[in-house]
């Protein structure tokens, strides 16, 4: 079947059979290796991605139900060489170990900065509920996640780059 | 790990699916949000010739009051009962019971009434749905049936619903005089399914209990309705002992097995101690309703 989706704003399309998972869609015909396959079982978040803004397990959704969505993956997150809000919040609290978690991480991270800008670390903690950390980073995780909030609160007042004001922070 | 070969169609119509499972459906399988299908068909458990995505159907998701009940059409996610206004205000249970569904990013594609059509004796909304005495609104070509949720789990991963049939809306009748709700679980991590479970749900009149549900989850072959202790309830005043006697009555109607979860005689407990919490809760929540 002809899939054609939005991927990290550019249209892209393949020819797929019914039973390919979105996650295998990314990685092996497109090339977009960000994604990561964990459980495989939809247990571990690893394969999050987002499907029009919401997070979802790419493992657990077929290409041909992705057809027309327009899709973000880690690959998307960053603007050109200016990493985003949540990716620079992870480079400055540390929030990763090993790395296999952290695209679905900051995925899920970002779709929850967008729609509540200041959340309270038990909404943070609840959000990446679904996604497992092997390494039990979490403490740097959400402390990562909680960085990623103040630097975009701090570009909305001040409107300077997002890395900047993290930096100028004080950390 | 991905699954066998199937044919799959995403209708544009309701009217287009149930043409298609009319000629088809012993061979189909319905998906809405794919979340207990889709890991169904990579194990392999499942193995269709066809997939009916309804996914794309138009106008069938969102909750309304019409004619003495409340409505939810059948692709409403989980995410959106958790997030629902209305229900938060109409019926708070289904909103407390959404947040213990899987986990944040399976409630944003998993669907209310692919969730009950999956009859999964372990699912959680099986339960909430035999405490409010819920109505499944199910089409087939040309007809169209309406289900209780009580007769409607006949077995694990079984129900009562044709294969040429459709699931199109939920019904749950409005709350009449005070209300109060429940859902309680036991869960060892996020996204693992229930140790047990229990939805109760109490209506309060005249003093008196004037209607009590109590849904029983992943203590036996489906979701359970714990009628003796039901019956117990109804028509009586709310006392301490009455809702011990209640409880162990719910427990008795629980046949849980040995499992890694526990052992039956435990999940048994669970259920007596969640039960007899769950009602006083209920009944804390009913009497601060404003009727």
């Amino acid at each position: 079947m002809k899939v054609s989706m939005k991927i990290n704003g550019a249209e892209r399309g393949g020819d797929v059979e019914p039973r390919v998972l979105l996650v295998d869609f990314l990685r092996t015909n497109l090339r977009l290796t960000g994604t990561h396959i964990g459980c495989d079982t939809t247990s571990c978040g690893a394969c999050t991605v987002l499907i029009d803004g919401e997070p979802v397990k790419s493992c657990t959704v077929l290409a041909v139900q992705a057809d027309g969505r327009s899709i973000t993956t880690v690959e998307g997150l960053a603007a050109g060489a200016a990493l985003s809000a949540v990716q620079d919040g992870f480079h400055q609290e540390h929030g990763l170990q090993c790395g296999f978690c952290t695209p679905g991480m900051m995925l899920v991270a970002t779709a929850l900065l967008e729609g509540n800008p200041n959340p309270s670390e038990e909404q943070i903690r609840w959000a990446i509920s679904g996604n497992i950390c092997r390494c039990t980073g979490y403490m740097n995780i959400v402390k990562a996640i909680q960085h990623a909030a103040k630097a975009k609160a701090a570009v909305q007042a001040s409107g300077t780059p997002a890395a900047a004001a993290a930096t100028a922070g004080g950390e | 790990m991905f699954p066998a070969a199937f044919d799959y169609r995403a209708p544009s119509t309701l009217g287009e699916a149930l043409s298609i499972l009319k000629q088809r459906g012993d061979d189909a399988k319905v998906m809405a949000g794919g979340q207990s299908l889709i890991p169904l068909l990579k194990l392999r458990f499942a193995r269709p010739e066809l997939v009916v995505d309804i996914g794309r159907l138009p106008a069938m998701s969102g909750v309304k009051k019409d004619n003495g009940h409340i409505a939810i059409g059948a692709l409403t996610r989980h995410v959106d009962v958790e997030r629902s206004k209305e229900l938060e205000s109409w019926m708070p249970i289904m909103v407390e019971a959404a947040h213990w569904i899987a986990d944040p990013l399976v409630r944003n594609r998993g669907t209310l009434a692919g969730s009950i059509c999956h009859a999964d004796p372990q699912g959680d909304w099986g339960s909430v749905m035999l405490a409010l005495g819920a109505q499944l609104v199910a089409h087939s070509e040309g007809a169209e049936r309406v289900l209780a949720a009580d007769g409607f789990f006949t077995g694990p991963f079984t129900t009562a619903l044709r294969p040429d049939e459709v699931v199109t809306e939920i019904r749950i009748p409005a709350p009449k005089g005070k209300a109060g709700g429940a859902y309680l679980k036991l869960e060892r991590k996020v996204g693992d399914f229930a140790t047990a479970a229990t939805a109760v749900y109490l209506e309060l009149g005249g003093g008196k209990i004037s209607r009590a549900g109590i849904g029983l989850t992943a203590v036996g072959a489906t979701n359970i309705k714990a009628t003796a202790a039901e019956k117990a309830l109804t028509g009586q005043e709310p006392t301490d002992e009455l809702i011990a006697e209640a409880a162990r009555l719910a427990a008795d109607a629980a046949e849980p097995k040995d499992d890694i979860r526990g052992s039956a005689a435990y999940k048994k407990d669970v259920i007596r101690v969640f039960v007899q919490r769950g009602l006083r809760t209920a009944l804390g929540r009913a009497k601060e309703m404003k009727a």
